[in-house]
């Protein structure tokens, strides 16, 4: 019969329609902002930077290789090496950056800097909401707002963090055992 | 599939006159290609696709590559009198090789499942010379392919039903994808605050003419 | 300096600007809700009928090509993602699959198995929403593709919470895969793949006994197998004109061989059989992702040998391709030792799927003129590069 498969797709709308109300994989959608989904472990937004202890100067990891700023893609990241060492968080004497910028207008959280760092220094933050009202200064994240100490990446990346920090220590361990 | 040596050889004598040249390819893909005279380009892809055993009736990918100029030095001993003795003397000689544009084309065969076997040809030089011969008569899937390259290399090719630009406007000047090609600076200028971009504008506006007195771009520092 | 494009001969004109005859132009797109994206077509119409179609597109381009020359070789993964930016996982494959026949690298199992699941459910995601997108191109407005998408989101809520992100995924690295699979992952995968047929069921059943479904679609766009081969078609608009070939058995990349699944392949090449050649290969892709997930080795993830920085393939050059949602996916890329490529192609699908677009519709009208298109399932990010 002609029709018929209109109505059986109707009947298809109709089920959809009721079911919305009573089961919730047929309604997946969730009234942000009131309501929010947590976000899965692994997600990545833009990069931060990682000090330890409670001083961003001195706890801060980053000893301005330049390795991420090489490779970044769509070359976001600007650093300005210093010209005088300090002792970092475990006391050995290292360059700091001078200037950390990241332009996060134009990048495009493809997660290469966190990976080529090869002192845990650089990680992937969770933060999304970062609407502007100027495109330019606006989204261009200095040191003081990309450095975030080490706590708040236990809490965004709890299984992540856990084994960089028991890298790290192994890593302290055996230096300590050469020397 | 049989070895590139029999093909070339049964090719050329399908197509009397056709010149084809195996270019070898080092590095663990192995995957050499013939390089074709353009007189008998057509006529040699003709055959590659209509003969039983090959049966290349898929023209996968068509794509240009850009090869400049190239100087060669090499130390040559060359006998040489000097001081009224006859010496060897090292000298460096320096061969030009010149440039030249490239359009390979990746041949499988959908009935036989088999391939890839991969073609070019060359063009003469980089300027008015950069003409090669259409495919698109025999695989159609080479026609906005072709005006790829035709856009984004510049050669031109005969026999092709439509060439005009693809991907750039129809007014641009100059093609984007040759190795040597400079990018204006003057249009979609952005100021971001550390880049490239705007080193290289502000050296742009200091050798702009100034227009009778008008506004100056102030380039952000 | 080369010459400009204005001293050559002169070019055809794109199209005459007057009228001819009873012909009247018209620009449609390229902001058109159905031209899924920014994509123009030039069409000359009698009445209703399309006698004259031109594509014009570019309005995406960013000359991926040139930023991949001058990107090095694991800068470009990233980008690939935003080339068909509905099926990000399958361009990573095809880039990876490429780099590593030019270096010769090894992958372990596990990331061989893995990067087939994610393809598999790139697949999925694809052509649910092609389906959406499809009848929503109809007049179907957005009931069906809600349903489409809403099955799409639980699969990118995977990729999100496997990769960090919802379509740029960038996942794959030469050599393996970057992370291994969080905690509940499979779990949730398992489930997803098992629910996923009902929702098939249920789709199905709401087109495809649909009159107006079958009289918009039946016989509409119709494309001989000779002119699909010839043309470079690729994908299940291929596979909808009779043609068998896919490249999963073809070439057998990956670890398909070890996996049983069967070609669908329809035998009108109307655009009814490209709709329904997605639907069939989902449930096909479902099969091999039930396979692929029971039998998951456990194992490292990466070839620990392949160098994250400073990575220089021998000189060489290589053609590698996938079969991707849309179609053969390829990449062509020419060593020269360096860091960076010496030429990088990409061998899009959609783009040379386009080519036959003006022989698709002429003799058609208007309305058609979509539904084909749609039937094609183009992303601009993929056509313009």
């Amino acid at each position: 019969m002609i029709g018929l498969g209109v109505l059986n797709g109707m009947a298809v709308t109709l089920r959809n329609f009721i079911g919305s109300y009573f089961i919730k994989e047929r309604l997946i959608t969730v009234q942000y902002p009131e309501e929010r989904e947590t976000l899965p472990e692994n997600y990545r937004n833009f990069p931060f930077l990682i000090f330890d202890t409670d001083d961003v100067e001195k706890g801060l990891r980053c000893v301005a290789c330049k390795i991420c700023e090489k490779e970044c893609p769509p070359q976001c990241i600007y650093i300005v090496k210093s010209e005088d060492k300090k002792p970092d968080y475990m006391g050995k004497s290292q360059f700091y950056p001078r200037v950390f910028d990241i332009d996060i207008s134009v990048c495009m959280s493809c997660q290469i800097c966190v990976e080529v760092c090869p002192f845990e220094a650089i990680k992937m933050d969770k933060v999304f909401e970062l609407s502007r009202r100027e495109r330019f200064d606006a989204l261009l994240m200095r040191k003081e707002e990309l450095a975030k100490p080490n706590t708040y990446y236990h809490n965004i990346h709890p299984l992540e963090a856990a084994e960089v920090d028991g890298k790290l220590a192994e890593a302290a361990e055996a230096k300590k055992k050469k020397t | 599939m049989e070895s590139l040596e029999e093909i070339k050889a049964r090719a050329e004598r399908a197509v009397p006159g056709a010149k084809i040249t195996i270019v070898p390819n080092p590095g663990p893909a192995n995957q050499p290609s013939l390089l074709l005279d353009n007189e008998h380009a057509t006529a040699v892809v003709q055959f590659l696709r209509d003969d039983s055993e090959l049966r290349l009736d898929h023209c996968s990918n068509a794509t240009g590559v850009d090869w400049l100029d190239r100087k060669v030095s090499k130390k040559v001993k060359v006998k040489k009198v000097v001081e009224g003795e006859e010496k060897e003397v090292e000298e460096t000689q320096e061969d030009l090789f010149p440039g030249y544009l490239e359009a390979v084309y990746h041949l499988y065969s959908m009935t036989h499942k088999h391939g890839p076997v991969v073609i070019r040809t060359r063009t003469k030089d980089r300027a008015e010379g950069a003409r090669l011969p259409s495919l698109t008569p025999i695989y159609r899937s080479a026609e906005f392919q072709e005006r790829e390259i035709f856009d984004l290399y510049g050669v031109r090719f005969d026999g092709h039903p439509d060439l005009r630009r693809i991907l750039m406007w129809d007014e641009f000047v100059d093609y984007p994808m040759r190795k040597d090609y400079r990018e204006p600076d003057d249009y979609e200028y952005e100021p971001t605050p550390h880049d490239e971009v705007l080193e290289k504008a502000k050296q742009h506006q200091s050798t702009r003419p100034e227009l009778d007195g008008a506004e100056k771009l102030t380039a952000r520092s | 300096m080369s010459a400009g494009f204005h001293e050559l001969e002169e070019a055809p004109p794109l199209m005459t600007s007057r009228l001819e005859g009873d012909l009247l132009e018209v620009s449609m797109g390229p902001q058109h809700p159905s031209t899924h994206g920014v994509f123009r077509m030039n069409v000359a119409l009698e009445g209703e009928i399309v006698r004259k179609l031109k594509p014009v597109f570019g309005y995406l381009h960013r000359n991926h090509e040139k930023i991949g020359e001058n990107t090095s070789y694991l800068g470009s993964m990233p980008y690939t993602d935003r080339l068909d930016y509905f099926c990000s996982m399958t361009n990573n494959w095809a880039y990876a699959l490429s780099v590593e026949k030019l270096a010769g690298i090894e992958v372990p199992e596990r990331a061989e198995y893995l990067r087939v699941i994610l393809a598999e459910l790139t697949r999925l995601q694809n052509h649910a929403s092609l389906l959406g997108f499809l009848l929503s191109d109809m007049g179907a407005w957005g009931t069906p593709l809600m349903y489409a998408f809403r099955e799409r989101e639980k699969i990118l809520d995977l990729f999100e919470s496997l990769s960090g992100s919802r379509m740029m995924c960038d996942y794959m690295r030469f050599g393996g895969c970057r992370c291994d699979l969080p905690p509940g992952w499979m779990e949730r995968a398992r489930k997803l793949v098992d629910g996923f047929p009902r929702f098939l069921d249920e789709f199905e059943k709401l087109i495809v006994s649909n009159e107006i479904l079958i009289a918009r679609t039946q016989n509409v766009g119709s494309l001989s197998s000779e002119l699909a081969i010839n043309a470079g078609i690729t994908g299940p608009m291929l596979r909808a004109c009779g043609v068998n070939y896919d490249l999963r058995k073809v070439d057998g990349y990956g670890f398909y061989p070890r996996f049983k699944f069967r070609v669908p392949l329809g035998d009108h090449g109307d655009c009814y059989d490209r709709l329904m050649m997605r639907a069939l290969e989902m449930r096909e892709s479902i099969g091999i992702l039930k396979q692929a997930m029971e039998q998951l080795p456990a194992g490292p993830i990466i070839n620990p040998k392949v160098k994250l920085r400073a990575f220089k393939p021998p000189v060489g050059e290589v053609y590698g391709r996938i079969e991707g949602p849309k179609g053969e996916l390829g990449f062509y890329l020419i060593s020269d030792g360096s860091a960076n490529p010496y030429r990088y192609r990409v061998r899009p699908p959609s783009f040379v799927n386009l080519t036959i677009l003006e022989d698709l519709c002429l003799g058609h009208t208007v309305a058609d003129v979509m539904v084909i298109l749609g039937s094609i399932d183009i992303v601009m990010g993929e056509v313009d590069r």
